[in-house]
């Protein structure tokens, strides 16, 4: 080191406390006061009934706070409250949309950038595809209602043909599987555009040597393709289940806010929404709770990537 | 075994190919009409007057008419100022996405520029929030607005976004492969003070991942429901997802689908625009973002 060079390390604070200060106001105090509060009988009454619009009676509201241990967590997991079935509602919604996302990008990806295919057109088709995920959840959830619901146009148009009550979101797993296809109509461009990536980055030598080899592609898809773009499939699970987890825009414009047919629509994030201005307490468990569960999972795809790579150092160590 | 078999392994690998290429176009022709068949209803009932019952499959002539109602008192009182909304809408995101993408990017300068002691402790840090969902802290963040009286302020939608911990990331990716220290030396010798020298020598060099992550946070904060529904309650205040909102909860008498699909196409307009001239961009940087392997 040169004794007489400037020290420049005071800028890197300054350049980094914007973004810190923003932080710890914003994100970090709210969530430890957020999980202070859940283990707090955080109580609203209202003389008034809240929500909606106009709802301004704040002065009104009685707070009590006092501490309770576990209760909020053990309350919300007993069955006598929604938040049980609000998770697996979510988790249900969640995998329709996935299944299928998944399985059609997983095709999608491997069709566009196979050599011997060689589909015309590509940027035409990508852009189509994704185009969904740009447009706002909401009016797109909307839009179905509108097509959907009773009297709606798609409804109006198929019940004649059908001759039967079509009336699908009045229905639990109509408007679940509503939900789903909305939500696989999001992303699957996203999770194609991922997939390709991925696939683009395997050293082609590896598809000729299978070419050359008589593999079929199926065979190529299954030995080569697949193995190798594992840490992405994971990368795409994990974002995918968190996202899944905030599940809010589309069921909520779907169902009126209400969740129903029978409150089997209701998500995790919709019970906050709702609970915010009078269940306090319980509200802030359940943000702990989708906390926890994110961090499960960001934490296990982390491990997956590090076993991946420290395969290949070990094979790379083999080699030589 | 080879030398036989691999003429007539060609000419069915010929055929198998051809059926193989009929069906990757059937499906893919399928996906386009799924995903468009929506966006094309939408556009399509949007000139549809009021007391039509059924789908309509080519444009009908009651657009103007629809536009008029649309921004007409009653529709204010009914569901909220539709007009004002992608007013407030267009203020929020871009203030937000402004914000987010120059602050991040200047967090990102400082990990990546300078050696100090906290560097990589700040850097660890970013990484490990990034995995925590807003959710998680909203009903503390909502409490805490509640006791600032910020509740109906654009205030908690921007200012927050001044922390973008995946822009964080990208701007750092991007700096490692497109900007050389030794810039910054240059500019240090000539005189060039650090944060002029991040703002008229760094942020240009940084143009196309500002681009590119800008129209993310945009769309982005343009779409978001969950914040606002969180936080703004007046009428005059509210964004765009938040009429769609109300107007999913009108009665059969209030009921009007025309200007419910015409609102619906405002708010998704900009967005399918801007998509539709950057596209490009758009898809490469997805590509680049999420591939952290």
């Amino acid at each position: 080191m040169k004794r007489k060079s400037v020290s420049y390390a005071k800028w890197g604070y300054i350049f980094l406390a914007p973004f810190f200060i923003v932080y710890c106001i914003f994100a970090l105090y709210p969530l430890i006061s957020t999980f202070y509060n859940s283990f707090m009988d955080y109580v609203v009454d209202r003389s008034t009934v809240g929500g909606g619009w106009g709802t301004s009676s704040a002065s009104t509201a009685k707070e009590t706070i006092s501490f309770i241990g576990l209760d909020n967590y053990k309350d919300a997991l007993s069955s006598n409250e929604t938040l049980v079935q609000s998770f697996w509602n979510t988790v249900i919604m969640w995998i329709i949309g996935f299944i299928p996302q998944i399985a059609v990008s997983l095709l999608l990806a491997t069709w566009f950038t196979d050599l011997r295919l060689k589909i015309k057109a590509q940027g035409f088709f990508k852009t189509v595809i994704y185009l969904p995920n740009v447009i706002m959840a909401s009016a797109v959830a909307f839009l179905f209602t509108c097509l959907l619901q009773k009297n709606g146009a798609l409804y109006s148009f198929f019940e004649p043909i059908a001759g039967k009550d079509l009336s699908l979101l009045d229905k639990v797993w109509g408007a679940r599987g509503t939900v789903g296809f909305i939500n696989f109509l999001l992303w699957y461009g996203n999770t194609t555009i991922l997939l390709m990536a991925a696939i683009m980055g395997i050293d082609p030598g590896l598809y000729e040597a299978a070419q050359i080899d008589g593999a079929s592609p199926s065979q190529t898809f299954w030995k080569i393709t697949m193995p190798l773009i594992r840490p992405i499939l994971s990368f795409v699970l994990v974002t995918s289940m968190i996202g899944g987890l905030q599940m809010y825009d589309v069921p909520s414009l779907l169902t009126k806010d209400n969740g129903n047919p029978s409150g089997k629509v209701m998500t995790l994030i919709m019970e906050i929404q709702q609970r915010k201005d009078s269940d306090v307490g319980k509200a802030c468990a359940v943000c702990v709770i989708i906390f926890i569960v994110s961090a499960i999972l960001g934490v296990i795809t982390m491990i997956g990537l590090d076993d991946t790579k420290d395969k290949k150092k070990k094979k790379r160590r083999k080699a030589a | 075994m080879t030398g036989s078999t691999e003429v007539v392994g060609q000419s069915t690998g010929k055929t198998s190919l051809l059926i193989r290429r009929i069906i990757a176009y059937v499906v893919l022709i399928f996906l386009v009409f799924i995903s468009l068949l929506p966006f094309y209803l939408l556009f399509i009932n949007a000139t549809r007057p009021k007391n039509q019952s059924g789908i309509r499959w080519y444009p009908d002539n009651a657009l103007a008419g629809n536009w008029r109602k649309l921004f007409a008192g009653t529709t204010r009182v009914a569901f909220g100022n539709v007009y004002k909304a992608l007013l407030n809408s267009l203020i929020v995101s871009t203030c937000a996405s402004v914000l987010s993408v120059y602050f991040s990017a200047l967090t990102a300068y400082a990990t990546y520029v300078y050696q100090f002691k906290l560097r990589k402790i700040a850097d660890g840090f970013i990484l490990l929030i990034m995995m925590v969902p807003t959710q998680a802290s909203a009903i503390g963040f909502y409490k805490m607005m509640i006791s600032w009286k910020l509740t109906n302020s654009y205030i908690p939608l921007i200012i927050p976004a001044i922390a973008a911990p995946s822009i964080y990331y990208f701007m750092k990716q991007y700096m490692q492969s497109s900007l050389p220290l030794e810039i910054v030396e240059a500019a240090r010798i000539d005189g060039c003070g650090e944060f002029r020298t991040f703002n008229t020598i760094v942020a240009p060099i940084l143009k196309p991942a500002f681009a590119v992550q800008m129209i993310f946070t945009f769309v982005g904060n343009w779409n978001n429901f969950f914040m606002p529904r969180l936080i703004l309650t007046d009428r005059e205040k509210a964004t765009v997802p938040l009429i769609l909102s109300s107007m999913s909860h009108a009665g059969p008498v209030e009921q009007d689908v025309g200007i419910f699909y015409l609102y619906m196409v405002l708010a998704i307009l900009p967005v399918i625009i801007i998509y539709l001239l950057l596209s490009k961009f758009i898809i490469r940087g997805i590509a680049l973002g999420s591939v952290k392997g």
